[in-house]
């Protein structure tokens, strides 16, 4: 094993390190505003690993995974304005509600294939779209506003910026065990089988169809999750969340992380976020640079960041 | 509810609905014949309405200002065809959505940085200001009537282009099925660039005549990008034909649907239910549509590769 590769395989570790360190070396910085925008970058982590995992190794190309993110963080909103403020109660709704929603649109959108999947997902996060603007009870266009983060009870105040952080850290490796556990067993192979040639395990035995909604369910109940943790993040849900921009910017991540490998998904809303931040903080027209990065990644690294690494490792 | 009433709101439909067949023809062909899922195609939409205000100020004509315009933005097609579109033939869908939706950032923020963050006017010629007698006692817009017949006399060149002429028997021959094209002798690379360059002078002319009735802002291109998805897959990716059908289909039932839904509902819901239904449904309405024709004709209404 060269350095390289054995720098390549540390770098999860490394990278979770860095995370579980982080919070105290920006106190000791005095730069504690940066432990929100790390905060940020590992919900998106935990969306971006769901659709990595229908879109890496279930070949599905959603581009309505915003649905489900902003079903999730919707619930949250709602069930505080109605005065349910227990994250044991709203957390475990938002993946129930997304993970319906994740059902429902499933059963349809996977009789279609190739474009006609994108575009059918597209169709319904659209939908939803245009539900949660029509609802005017929880601010229709303008969102709505939470007055509080969600209540843990066992000695966690998820209103401590730090402590909501590694919550949202430990969730995020959970997670990521979770979908490494199900990518390691018989479900994940199978899964894996059928995006390279579904007849073939058809005739296997395998009900197939069964076997792609029950993965599309349990990325749109992660990304409910995600969702739900977003709410609390911004303490703010508007239709925004749902745009199909914000969908696309999902699969935009899981490209530039490398689709289908392990951590793509982490390792794109990482770079990208980083990137837009970074950029940010430089000039007001940060789209720009970030779009040139973009289309040089699609030219120099088409198997993405994952796989530009791979490539380098294995030379 | 009037009969006028319902006559004029078909009519804006209908306008609605042409507007969105000019950006959906140039989707739907590029789409059809090189397989390339192309987002920017929105933000030539975009770029063709902010030049349009810009040139119509500049000239003081409004037929000046917007012919200038939509040959600006063909040349502006020409550019994005040859240096990145060209390169993308052979990669993934997901290569195209990553490298296209680049270009929209890109899009946005130098059309951000010439023309500033704000909307900006682009107003209807002063001739065409005041309303028209169709029929006795019936009054519409004189503009829109000029968008629809515009709308209709490049549907129905393009229609003539497509079906009569030897360019689109290539065009017809390269969707059905591109490597038999190929292989037959067309210069399948060189057509593709003409049709590419065609479908932005298109979404330019629908920018610009949408202008004065849109607001000209930057997140224009998004928006119109889906409603022209929709159209086209409603219609079937490749087919002209299809793309007008479903072009009129969702500009009715979306115009129709803003119109009626809320008054339709209120005869059997309160009027605080309908009022907050209403617009929601309205909104929904064109993707069930687009959801129910996916369900029961997959390859959409006009099957291109039959």
């Amino acid at each position: 094993m060269t350095l390289q590769q054995r720098l390549r395989r540390a770098l999860p570790w490394l990278l979770l390190a860095a995370a579980l360190a982080f919070p105290w070396i920006a106190g000791a910085l005095d730069q504690s505003f940066y432990i929100g925008v790390v905060r940020r970058i590992l919900i998106f982590a935990i969306a971006a690993a769901s659709l990595n995992f229908i879109l890496g190794y279930g070949g599905m190309v959603s581009l309505g995974h915003a649905a489900f993110f902003g079903v999730g963080a919707y619930t949250v909103g709602a069930l505080a304005m109605e005065g349910i403020g227990s994250a044991w109660i709203a957390w475990p709704a938002a993946i129930a509600v997304a993970t319906l929603a994740a059902v429902v649109i499933g059963a349809v959108s996977l009789r279609t294939r190739g474009v006609y999947f994108i575009m059918i997902t597209l169709a319904f996060a659209q939908m939803v779209y245009h539900v949660a603007v029509g609802l005017k009870r929880y601010g229709g266009e303008d969102g709505l506003s939470l007055t509080a983060r969600s209540g843990i009870g066992i000695g966690i105040d998820l209103g401590n910026d730090v402590a909501f952080y590694y919550v949202v850290l430990a969730l995020l490796v959970a997670v990521l065990a979770a979908f490494d556990r199900m990518l390691d067993a018989r479900f994940g192979r199978a899964l894996i089988g059928i995006r390279e040639n579904e007849a073939r395990m058809e005739s296997l035995g395998f009900p197939t169809f069964r076997f792609r909604l029950a993965a599309f369910a349990i990325a749109g109940a992660v990304a409910g999750l995600a969702g739900a943790l977003f709410a609390n993040h911004n303490l703010f849900v508007s239709p925004a969340v749902l745009h199909w921009t914000q969908s696309a910017t999902f699969v935009v991540m899981v490209i530039l992380g490398g689709i289908g490998y392990r951590y793509g998904g982490v390792l794109g809303a990482l770079v990208l976020l980083l990137l837009e931040e970074i950029l940010a903080a430089y000039t007001e027209h940060w789209h720009l640079p970030l779009g040139v990065l973009l289309l040089a990644v699609v030219f120099l690294a088409p198997r993405g960041l994952s796989g530009w690494l791979d490539e380098r490792g294995a030379r | 509810m009037t009969s006028t009433l319902v006559f004029e709101q078909l009519l804006n439909g209908l306008q609605f609905g042409l507007m969105l067949f000019l950006i959906a023809a140039g989707l739907t062909l590029v789409f059809g014949i090189m397989d390339v899922l192309n987002l920017a195609h929105g933000s030539l939409y975009m770029v063709g309405a902010y030049l349009a205000a810009t040139l119509v100020a500049a000239t003081g004509s409004f037929l000046a200002g917007v012919v200038l315009a939509v040959l600006a933005t063909g040349i502006i097609g020409i550019l994005l065809e040859v240096l990145l579109v060209r390169r993308l033939y052979k990669r993934d869908h997901l290569s195209q959505v990553l490298a296209t939706f680049a270009v929209i950032l890109i899009a946005d923020d130098l059309v951000r940085i010439i023309w500033g963050p704000a909307p900006i006017m682009l107003a209807a010629p002063a001739a065409l200001a005041g309303p028209v007698e169709l029929l006795p006692g019936f009054f519409y817009p004189a503009y829109r009537l000029l968008i629809i017949a515009v709308g209709l006399a490049l549907a129905i060149g393009l229609y003539l282009l497509v079906a009569r002429t030897r360019t689109g028997m290539l065009v017809r021959a390269g969707s059905s099925d591109r490597e038999m094209a190929a292989i037959m002798g067309v210069r399948v690379d060189r057509l593709f660039a003409v049709i590419f360059v065609l479908g932005a002078m298109l979404a330019a002319v629908a920018g610009a005549l949408l202008g004065p009735l849109l607001a000209v802002e930057v997140g224009m291109g998004e928006n119109v990008l889906i409603l022209a998805l929709v159209v086209i897959v409603i219609g079937g990716i490749g087919s002209i034909r299809g793309a007008f059908v479903g072009a009129v289909l969702v500009g009715v039932v979306d115009t129709a649907g803003r119109a009626f839904l809320p008054g339709l509902l209120g005869t059997f819901l309160n009027t605080a239910a309908a009022a907050q239904l209403g617009p929601a449904l309205a909104a929904i309405a064109i993707y069930v549509v687009m959801a129910a024709v996916l369900f029961f004709r997959p390859q959409g209404l006009f099957p291109a590769r039959a």
